[in-house]
């Protein structure tokens, strides 16, 4: 459930007058525009609203993630659009490399009446009943002829126009999560990233300096959708790979060998199709869900490449060492982050561990990740402490005797 | 090029109306400052001019006081970002709310002066990856004074090559005041740092020089470090015509960091790091030692599991010469130092002016001693007291003897400006 609280009665007034300027030439099909930064989102024909409903136009393809990025219990409309004729390249590891003029769009909303956090992962909708939900924003992600770039469209009060907002927004949230101890209301800013922020996540190699979509990878997309009636649940890769929007995926029968294996390291077998586990799925390996849940929530900047590889700490699913998982391994630049914590995992013990006091934080200076939440995400700080509590063998971190050297006398 | 462009001065109009036509009155801050809707859209204005800059663009910010509620970032390399006096053009952070440093930079060719930047939440500013970085005539000021809850960094490039800090001034950071890490060529010169847990510190950096500072007051004056598990070890340091004079500060970084290891009353603390020559400084009153040579088993952060076993954690070819050292010794930090100091030089005594851990690396000895390439040569200071960390502090000794001795001088950075 949602409330906004006010104070956007400028912004509102102010969406109305770009819209009555710029004069409403909305475009019915997705439109691909190889430069500059249309000033609403209803330009890039990606999303429409009819009848009080927000929907993708015919041939933008919506799709889910196995475990997605935690964004203030934001629930998230995904949709690809590739132009026609064209397809993405399948990559094992990687994010797909898709065609010049792939429109990737990810409106974010929140439920108005039930609690959030609450539609299970596999009823996702196509289509948004305008009555019942709340639109906050709508992010873009467009490659064009330099690489990717990223747009940031907030809705408005009347929730009929996106309008761009470059230098980001901060909104004034009131929601009510769904807990064990029952419901909760929290108040929360919202903030919508500038677009310098897209980056802070998307440019996931620091050096190359190039933005890149994070979902849009195998592993993610390895699920099934429910495309509906007449179609009903499909494998996402299969479904795509079958409309001629991925080219060079596998074989089918690997999708369905690899339908139970973890997306943790064992899970990457060459010739296979990786595949995350979901984050909530209680059936699923604890280490799969934690591994997955800190790869698709940290590794975008905690990755060897990332903007966050200044830190020793590398989180993303194909990592093997475990010092670089933070075990044990003291913070190089943490300042209060560390909340008086020693180590980034000391096994067995999440109390301790920097890791889960970061991800449970809401200050600036201590949480994370940095960018794109306001609150904790009680549920992932409680699957990551049993991952850290079940820890095999031994437990704790030793002072080394092993490597402390003899006196010298 | 001024801040305000004429295409952002129309955007500003447009906005400026529409909030006068809806009403909205001021909204209170936390800290009770008014933040009204032309300081936000000041900071809206100054992000897009951000975003939307040209390499050699120069983005002025007239003086006057300046609150913002999320960090500014920039990606553009070739901008120049100009206030108008560290007193005059103040980015005040105060009621942040969104962001972990005040300025976030991933550019090369940037240059950032004339401006203060005040009470961030984390890290003042933060330039992560770029070459050609210049910071100068900043002053980072966490304005309640030493804290816990102020901000890690203030001055805090990472990754860097070819970095230029001068003329800069940094109070109250929670870590370091001005901190270079993993980056190569390096000058930070003619900087104050105050009251901070570390002055300054250069960490798993090669080729720095740092000199004509003035550091006072902080936990430890100036610190040169190499920590575990980074791709990049530093060494190459000089410091030299700096004034490190009372860093008695009690230590206020939250533990779990490298910093909180260090004692009060440290004027410089190298730790595992190589190839570090002290000379020409003048130190005054560091109440715990002007000078500690430590390696990473003296920080408490050694496990088996947590540190890669290629981790070299010696300080070797320490070169400490040609200082002058005024009182200081007198005080030390923590139970263990104070023991140590009580029973070697008794209650009105002192420890002398340079501080070893005693640690060496066994392999690498020859008849005793480390080769002299590596060796620890301390000149006019007085014995070095060892404080035998290996054999748990039990026979700690003074010498003098195996410390006179002389590295090659290393090398000054020329970065041409």
């Amino acid at each position: 459930m949602i409330r906004s609280c006010g104070r956007f009665l400028g912004v509102a007034l102010l969406a109305t007058v770009m819209l009555l300027a710029s004069c409403s030439r909305e475009p019915r099909a997705p439109t691909f525009h190889a430069e500059g930064e249309p000033p609403t989102l209803a330009e890039w024909g990606v999303l429409h609203i009819d009848d009080g409903v927000l929907a993708p136009a015919a041939g933008v393809r919506v799709y889910e993630l196995n475990t997605p990025l935690f964004s203030d219990y934001a629930e998230k409309l995904r949709t690809v659009w590739v132009p026609p004729g064209q397809s993405a390249k399948y990559t094992a590891n990687a994010t797909f490399e898709f065609p010049l003029g792939t429109i990737v769009s990810k409106t974010f909303y929140y439920p108005r009446s039930a609690p959030v956090g609450t539609t299970a992962t596999d009823a996702i909708a196509a289509r948004l009943e305008l009555a019942a939900v709340r639109l906050i924003e709508t992010r873009l992600l467009v490659r064009r002829e330099a690489g990717w770039e990223a747009l940031s469209y907030v809705w408005d009060d009347t929730q009929r126009v996106a309008t761009l907002r470059r230098a980001g927004e901060i909104i004034p949230l009131e929601i009510v999560t769904a807990s064990a101890n029952g419901a909760r209301t929290q108040r929360f800013d919202y903030v919508v990233p500038d677009i310098n922020q897209c980056a802070g996540c998307h440019e996931t190699e620091v050096k190359r300096k190039a933005l890149s979509p994070i979902g849009l990878a195998a592993r993610h997309l390895n699920r099934d959708l429910d495309y509906g009636t007449a179609m009903g649940p499909a494998n996402q890769l299969m479904a795509w790979s079958e409309a001629g929007l991925l080219t060079g995926l596998p074989q089918a029968a690997s999708l369905a060998s690899q339908s139970a294996v973890s997306g943790t390291v064992s899970g990457m077998v060459s010739g296979a199709i990786p595949r995350a586990a979901r984050w909530d799925d209680p059936a699923a390996d604890l280490e799969a869900r934690a591994r997955a849940y800190l790869d698709i929530n940290c590794a975008h900047c905690h990755n060897r490449a990332g903007p966050a590889d200044t830190s020793g700490l590398s989180l993303d699913a194909a990592e093997g060492s475990s010092v670089a998982l933070g075990v044990c391994k003291s913070p190089i630049a943490a300042g209060r982050g560390t909340g008086n914590r020693r180590f980034g995992i000391v096994p067995g013990y999440p109390e301790e561990s920097i890791l889960v006091y970061r991800m449970a934080a809401v200050d600036p200076q201590v949480m994370m990740p940095e960018l794109g939440r306001t609150l904790a995400h009680a549920e992932g700080v409680g699957l990551i402490s049993a991952w850290i509590a079940a820890w095999p063998g031994d437990a704790g971190c030793a002072l080394s005797a092993r490597r402390t050297p003899p006196a010298i006398h | 090029m001024q801040f305000f462009t004429p295409r952002s001065i129309n955007a500003l109009g447009l906005l400026l109306a529409a909030v006068l036509l809806g009403g909205c009155s001021p909204s209170a801050q936390e800290d009770g400052t008014q933040r009204d809707a032309a300081a936000r859209d000041f900071e809206r204005a100054l992000q897009e001019q951000l975003i939307a800059a040209k390499p050699g663009e120069v983005i002025e910010i007239p003086a006057g006081r300046y609150a913002f509620e999320r960090s500014l970032s920039l990606r553009v390399d070739g901008v120049t970002i100009r206030g108008a006096g560290m007193d005059q053009t103040v980015l005040s952070f105060k009621g942040q709310k969104s962001g972990a440093e005040g300025l976030l930079v991933n550019a090369s060719d940037f240059t950032l002066e004339n401006l203060a930047i005040e009470d961030t939440r984390g890290d003042g500013v933060k330039v992560n990856e770029g070459t050609r970085i210049t910071l100068r005539g900043l002053r980072v000021e966490w304005t309640r004074g030493p804290d816990t809850r102020n901000g890690a960094y203030g001055l805090y490039p990472v990754r860097t090559r070819d970095v230029l800090i001068e003329d800069c001034l940094v109070i109250g950071a929670s870590d370091a005041g001005i901190y270079v890490g993993q980056s190569e060529d390096i000058i930070v010169r003619r900087n104050r740092a105050r009251r901070n847990v570390a002055g300054i510190e250069i960490e798993n950096s090669r080729r720095a020089d740092v000199y004509d500072n003035e550091v006072t007051e902080n936990t430890g004056g100036i610190l040169v470090f190499n920590m575990p598990n980074l791709p990049q070890r530093g060494e190459g340091t000089r410091l030299f015509r700096n004034r490190i004079i009372a860093n008695n500060t009690a230590n206020f970084g939250a533990k779990g960091t490298p910093v909180a290891s260090v004692p009060a009353g440290s004027g410089v603390v190298i730790n595992s790091n190589d190839q570090v020559e002290i000379f020409d400084n003048d130190f005054t009153d560091n109440a715990t030692a002007h000078v500690i040579i430590s390696s990473y088993f003296s920080t408490g952060y050694m496990t088996d599991q947590g540190v890669a076993e290629n981790f070299d954690p010696y300080p070797e070819a320490i070169h400490v010469h040609g200082n002058r050292f005024i009182g200081g010794g007198d005080s030390p930090d923590g139970l263990d130092l104070k023991a140590l100091k009580l029973a070697m030089f008794g209650l009105g005594g002192r420890f002398p002016s340079v501080l070893w851990d005693g640690y060496l690396d066994t392999a690498k000895l020859r008849g005793g001693r480390l080769p002299p390439e590596l060796a620890l040569c301390v000149r006019d200071a007085g014995p070095v007291l060892n404080a035998d960390g290996p054999g748990k502090y039990r026979k700690p000794s003074l010498a003098t003897e195996p410390h006179d001795c002389r590295l090659a001088s290393l090398s000054a950075v020329d970065l041409q400006r």
